[in-house]
């Protein structure tokens, strides 16, 4: 079984900070990480080889240096990296990173062999799109199951699979075909700890390069920028609110008193709350 | 929106250059349609947000606001047509068949893509729900066109563009989208971020059917059934009065079950930040902010939440925020109405207690009188 998933390197954002002036994005010194959301699909990509047999490919577009994500992922033990990376590539909004990402697999198709599933993450936690993983789908023809809680079996004979996915309210079972695209939720498993000798293999496998040409891309106006129907025309800084909190004070008082004088100033500011909370509430 | 390679937003000077040149063949897109979530007979509420955003937008471009119901025939997708014209519809495009029963991405993006290509809107707006984003997804992808992810603020430009407005880089900074040359102009809403427009009974208008141009057959994937959450897990936290919400403050995994005194005793729905999450202490659909849900409840209580960027986007629809976090320079305060500068492990089970005391049966009879 041949499977692709599709990583993106992101900056950890948890560490980003804003220049108050510019409104830019300080990089400096953030480190960047693979999209958490992605190490769930990496995981279950790697079990599925581990039970069916087969190769895993990873597959990330963005700058050079997103080399140091697919070598993560050729840590936990992908077999095999592709980097796409291209100044054509530059700008792109969803709708043109998965028509550049569609024709590389594509292209990994035709070099290693079809691939049975693609997977991606449930979305990135830069972009929070989920889109990408829809979009490839739609250009590949693939089955689309988004939101995969878990994998329930998989028939290669049969070219079935059956999955649950998370839906509004509940689960649904769902039976579908090879190849497919499946973006995994969050929190289905837990990314393996790399053995020494992927670590070694890690070390001294190469990374495949390719530019939109490797990548079979005839019409670079898909692609980046041009390629783009969106376009961002205004970034700003979210407004600050004109007023802080007012701060209940603490100082020489009972937790008790303090916490009566907030409930105070709550039903001060929400008059009709009181009136709903006491009989609505288990009090 | 972006992805991949545009990691940096650039100022608004790089990109304010492209020209708008609407192709010819799109110049008769018009009106702005607003998708009417229906699944398992219920219309979920993001819909009727949506509709007061659409109202508004439709109100601005002087054109007509039309939902779009895709399910099966029956009593609820009558009702899913009256709830839309009662909040603000002005027609309804219905496409009604078996098949549309359980939602599947194939059958939705082959009604909505031939419906968009048939009647032409400008402007399509969903849910961001499981639904539909899976769906929003496939039907931009079809249509070639641009769509903007979990919008905060749709508005009308001097020239009648689309500017979504969505917070990018876990909402340390918001950058507004047009989808210039391309149509129809996509976005999504997260449930809760717009307000609940008024509702009000209105005679059902115009309803425009469409016939559905794919049959079972050709449908690869089969519901095999659903399996509804159990009633403990269906929090319904986007939508509560009152929620109270527990982060890394509270220290440890098991002090979660302070937050969870204090919301049984008001009645209310649980909550978390997303570190708490991260650390696996507490099951992800109670998440709340950007990569989480979006409340707007009367009252939300903070309690050891330090009020990320991210965690702010999520709860600044509150009428009420009640901060309680023992470092005074903690970012909550400058979004919080009322805070309280403490350990909120100590404090939790103190206000738990006084507002058991408060709303005892003792003083409800009081209010009642």
């Amino acid at each position: 079984m041949h499977i692709v998933i599709c990583i993106k390197q992101v900056p950890d954002s948890a560490q980003i900070r804003v220049h108050p002036v510019t409104n830019t994005i300080m990089r400096q010194g953030v480190p960047t990480i693979i999209n958490p959301y992605d190490l769930f699909a990496l995981e279950e990509a790697l079990r599925l080889r581990d039970a069916y047999g087969g190769e895993v490919t990873v597959l990330t577009m963005g700058p050079p240096m997103a080399e140091d994500a697919l070598r993560k992922a050729l840590g936990y033990g992908a077999d095999r990296a592709v980097l796409l990376t291209d100044r054509y590539f530059a700008g792109s909004d969803t709708l043109a990173t998965s028509f550049a990402l569609s024709q590389a697999i594509a292209k990994v198709g035709e070099t290693f062999g079809a691939p049975d599933i693609v997977f991606t993450g449930k979305q990135t936690i830069d972009g929070d799109t989920a889109q990408v993983g829809p979009g490839i789908a739609t250009r590949l023809d693939l089955l689309q199951l988004t939101y995969v809680a878990k994998i329930a079996s998989i028939d290669l004979a049969a070219r079935e699979i059956k999955v649950e996915r998370r839906s509004e309210g509940g689960t649904q079972m769902l039976k579908s075909r090879l190849p497919c695209l499946i973006t995994m939720l969050e929190g289905t498993n837990e990314i393996r700890r790399g053995s020494i000798e992927d670590a070694l293999c890690a070390a001294r496998s190469k990374v495949m390069k390719w530019s939109a040409a490797d990548a079979g891309i005839e019409d670079l106006t898909r692609c980046g920028l041009r390629g783009s129907p969106t376009v961002v025309k205004r970034v700003f800084a979210p407004a600050a609110r004109a007023e802080k909190a007012v701060q209940i004070d603490t100082a020489e008082k009972t937790l008790r008193d303090t916490a009566d004088e907030l409930i105070a100033a709550i039903f001060t500011r929400q008059p009709a709350l009181e009136h709903e909370l006491a009989f609505n509430s288990g009090a | 929106m972006s992805t991949v390679n545009r990691e940096t937003p650039r100022p608004a000077a790089g990109r304010a250059g492209i020209k708008k040149e609407l192709p010819d063949h799109f110049k008769d897109y018009r009106h702005v349609w607003v998708f009417i979530e229906l699944e398992r007979g219920q219309v979920h509420p993001v819909s009727f947000e949506l509709l007061g955003e659409g109202r508004k937008l439709a109100d601005k471009l002087e054109v007509q606001l039309a939902g779009v119901v895709l399910g099966p025939p029956g009593e609820a997708i009558g009702n899913a047509i009256a709830e839309a014209f009662a909040y603000g519809a002005d027609l309804v495009y219905i496409v009604e068949a078996p098949l549309l029963a359980d939602y599947r991405n194939e059958p939705f993006t082959k009604a909505m893509t031939d419906l968009v290509a048939t009647h032409k809107p400008e402007i399509l707006l969903l849910g961001a729900t499981t639904l539909g984003r899976d769906l929003a997804g496939s039907v931009a992808t079809t249509l070639q066109t641009g769509l903007t992810a979990d919008c905060t603020e749709l508005d009308v430009d001097t020239d009648g563009s689309l500017a979504a407005t969505r917070p990018t880089f876990g909402g340390s900074l918001l950058c507004t989208i047009y989808t210039l040359n391309y149509r129809p102009q996509m976005a999504t809403v997260r449930p809760r971020v717009m307000p609940m427009p008024q509702r009000a009974d209105k005679p059902v208008g115009r309803v425009i059917q469409h016939k559905l141009s794919i049959t079972e057959d050709e449908i690869v994937t089969k519901v095999l059934g659903f399996l509804s959450d159990s009633q403990s897990a269906k929090a319904n936290l986007a939508y509560a009065d009152v929620v109270v919400a527990g982060g890394l403050g509270l220290g440890a995994a098991e002090n979660l079950q302070l937050v969870k005194n204090l919301a049984r005793a008001l009645g209310a729905e649980y909550g978390c930040s997303r570190p708490m999450v991260q650390k696996g202490w507490v099951a992800a659909d109670r998440q709340i902010g950007q990569t989480g849900k979006t409340i707007r409840p009367k009252l939300y209580i903070a309690a050891g939440i330090s009020g990320a960027i991210q965690h702010r986007v999520g709860v600044e629809g509150a009428d009420l925020i009640v901060a309680i976090n023992a470092d005074p320079n903690a970012p909550i305060f400058d979004f919080a109405h009322l805070g309280i500068v403490t350990d909120a492990i100590r404090f939790l089970p103190a206000l738990t207690e006084a507002f058991t005391r408060r709303l005892s049966p003792h003083n409800r009879d009081k209010l009642a009188s």
